[in-house]
């Protein structure tokens, strides 16, 4: 009765803290401008359905693409054996879906071998990063906090894992004995293997080990989730979202901008008069800061899980330039969370902090390296588009400071008087006719 | 490790002192045929295609010589076509992608004027960069037109009959096509070159990153026209490198940009003897003797 009582409390402080946070995470990404990208609905369940779902960008890289889908499937799958624990949780009983007679058998064979896969992934995920040392995964990006929160995520879920195994080991050998409430048979495939750990234990000893099991690992889920929101591993979540919102535009065509558009109209046609502009909105041309971003641009932020691939294909990055198409991302989410924390200190008010999204977290040199060849969206398993926010950038540099590199000023002076980026005469175009 | 400086640079002011230059090295057998759109106009009829030539189909002396290979290939073909001549301006991508989306859309605009002013339907294209920027971004400025690479001309050409290869110089050769991003990546256009280069009965090997894995030249983004950022090599030799490794007889291209950077990095490795680095359109040209 106490036990109920205090899980149905650590339950609903649990769920209630995620809520907060998602919130934040929600307002924080809505601090961003509108973008259109709610129309072919049909199109965008399909994309989710292939790429998220699916998975099917991961595939290009197998090794990493089928550990992966062990954890993932393993996290889908397992979460129904979470239904099992709350319910056990809330009302005191003992494996409660075990009324599924024969069926529950599979289902809990199901989940050990889930699990063990998934331990095996983690396992293998934390060798790569801190034996093997891939590349993408030990680059300087992720020097400090993005490497320790990837190792505690792996690390978690290898002990919540742990946790199940021993709690269903130490289960059967209560059940064997006969012992009170533990009165349901299930298949263990996995778990067996650890009972002669435990065989030869007192009654007490293995109830306390059970019971312990039992709420590290229920403790550990709930701890999990609402570590979410402050971790990388959010893309769990998010990448459904993500992809559903993906541009599915061609890559190559870069987004319009409208209050050019009206201007340059204006200054073609005189009689042209531009639609009045909302004096809410502060108008800028490009990105300074990350409100200045769209909405999808900074739930892109909020989803990237650090992988690296796009920074492992950018041509700028493989030449040893300072762009990363994945810090671009990181920066962006912790500027995000900055801004974020700025209106929670101050009341639901931004308030001028002197910094921003550029020069403070994503430097001029970062954002020329760029060859705008799209590798980068290409490669992203959950259609993040780094590329996007480097033109949005480049747009606040060129049009609002004038900073481009004197080269590219040069090309633009060429353009703007002769038609061409280079210094030749537009009467000279057919001359290579007659050569 | 020796780094090129100012490689880019080196091009431009190449192709400026030599503007004058007429001297063109392989010898025309016949006279190229280049119709304007005005030309048209006067005589009160409407081309199949406007072939946009381009800034450095235009202007640049080895990216001339593709445009030819083009116009040579679209005469055999009897294709009725015209070009813009001097009513055709840069079509903005370089200022689109360095972020100066005034002068893009001014360019557009004025481009879209001319455009609509003679009615155009369909374009064709000799740069990638062109064709992604007039085939995506002028419809949300009033521009609509059916506008395809060169590559996908070819294509069309070919399935049509319209012209044929038999082998020719290329056969048994060894070719290795490198895909422009904007081309690949930018517009999911991956077998248009390489169904073209199947009739040339030569030996087309893929490099390890191609298609959508393909690298950049290190020309994109307005990287062309200024000096790349402090790095530890420069993109052109990293690709090169990849290229030469195959071993290709030639390394074949679909855009003046990669050609440029292709040619540079091939230079670097001295290999310019035994590699040539060709537009998909002069193996073609080349191939059918013309």
């Amino acid at each position: 009765m106490i036990t109920s009582i205090l899980f149905i409390l650590l339950l609903a402080a649990g769920t209630t803290l995620f809520t907060i946070n998602v919130r934040k995470v929600r307002r924080n990404i809505l601090l961003g401008k509108e973008t259109e990208r709610k129309d072919q609905p049909g199109m965008r369940w399909k994309t989710m359905a292939r790429v998220a779902l699916g998975q099917s960008k991961m595939v290009t890289r197998p090794i990493p693409a089928i550990l992966h889908i062990f954890v993932y499937v393993g996290f889908v799958i397992i979460n129904i054996e979470v239904i099992d624990m709350f319910v056990d949780g809330i009302f005191g009983t003992h494996r409660f879906l075990s009324f599924t007679g024969g069926l529950y058998n599979i289902l809990v064979a199901t989940f050990e071998i889930l699990a063990f896969l998934t331990t095996f992934g983690c396992a293998v995920f934390l060798i790569r990063r801190n034996i093997v040392h891939v590349k993408r995964l030990v680059s300087k990006d992720l020097t400090g906090w993005p490497r320790t929160d990837a190792n505690a995520i792996l690390i978690t879920e290898i002990l919540l894992m742990t946790a199940f195994f021993t709690m269903n080991a130490c289960d059967a050998l209560l059940f064997n004995m006969g012992s009170h409430h533990y009165n349901v048979a299930f298949a263990n495939p996995v778990s067996h293997y650890l009972m002669p750990l435990f065989s030869g234990m007192q009654e007490g000893t293995l109830i306390f080990i059970e019971r312990f099991c039992w709420w590290f690992h229920i403790i550990g889920i709930i701890s999990f989730l609402n570590y979410l929101p402050y971790s990388k591993h959010f893309h769990i979540l998010l990448a459904f979202p993500n992809v559903y919102f993906s541009n599915l535009k061609k890559k190559g065509e870069f987004t319009n901008l409208e209050s050019v558009t009206n201007e340059v109209k204006a200054i073609m046609d005189p009689s042209f008069m531009p639609p009045p502009a909302d004096p809410n909105v502060q108008m800028r041309f490009g990105a300074k800061d990350v409100t200045d971003l769209s909405w999808k641009q900074l739930l892109d932020a909020y989803t990237c899980t650090e992988c690296g691939r796009c920074t492992s294909a950018c041509p700028a990055n493989i030449t040893g330039k300072l762009l990363s198409p994945r810090k671009i991302m990181m920066s962006t989410r912790d500027r995000l969370e900055e801004v974020g924390k700025n209106i929670d200190a101050n009341k639901g008010e931004f308030k001028d902090d002197g910094k921003s999204l550029l020069n403070d977290y994503i430097t001029p040199e970062e954002l020329w390296a760029c060859t705008s060849c799209n590798a980068c969206v290409q490669e992203c398993p959950v259609n993040i588009d780094p590329l996007s926010i480097i033109i949005d950038m480049r747009r606040f540099l060129v049009m609002e400071q004038s900073a481009a590199p004197t080269e590219l000023n040069m090309m633009f002076t060429n353009m703007e008087n002769n038609g061409a980026p280079w210094q030749f005469s537009p009467s000279d175009r057919l001359n290579w006719t007659k050569e | 490790m020796k780094v090129i400086h100012n490689h880019h640079s080196t091009i431009i002011i190449h192709t400026m002192e030599n503007q004058t230059s007429t001297t063109d090295t392989q010898t025309t057998k016949q006279p190229l045929v280049v119709p304007t759109m005005a030309d048209y106009m006067a005589k009160g009829e409407s081309p199949e295609i406007v072939f946009w030539v381009g800034c450095s189909g235009s202007f640049d002396d080895r990216a001339k010589k593709i445009t030819k290979a083009i116009v040579k290939i679209l005469n055999h073909a009897n294709v009725k076509f015209a070009v813009l001549g001097v009513e055709e301006s840069c079509s903005g991508d370089p200022a689109k992608r360095a972020g100066n989306e005034f002068l893009f859309q001014m360019q557009a605009m004025n481009n879209i004027t001319v455009l609509n002013g003679y009615d155009v339907k369909k374009i064709v294209t000799g740069c990638p960069h062109c064709f992604n920027t007039i085939k995506n971004e002028y419809p949300a400025l009033g521009g609509h037109y059916e506008v395809i690479h060169h590559t996908q001309l070819l294509q069309d050409l070919l399935n049509s009959g319209r012209i044929t290869i038999e082998g020719g110089s290329f056969k048994g050769k060894k070719i290795t096509f490198h895909d422009p991003c904007y081309l690949g990546r930018g517009n999911d256009v991956y077998e248009a070159p390489r169904s073209v280069m199947v009739n040339l009965d030569a030996e087309l090997m893929e490099m390890k990153r191609s298609k959508s894995k393909g690298l950049c030249c290190g020309a994109g983004g307005a990287q062309m026209f200024k000096e790349a950022e402090k790095g530890n090599k420069e993109v052109n030799i990293e690709r090169t490198e990849e290229a030469l490794a195959l071993n290709p007889d030639v390394i074949a291209v679909g855009c003046p940009f990669c050609n440029t950077m292709m040619t540079d990095g091939v230079k670097h490795f001295n290999k310019e003897q035994e590699v040539k680095v060709l537009d998909v359109a002069e193996l073609i040209a080349q191939a059918n003797d013309l």
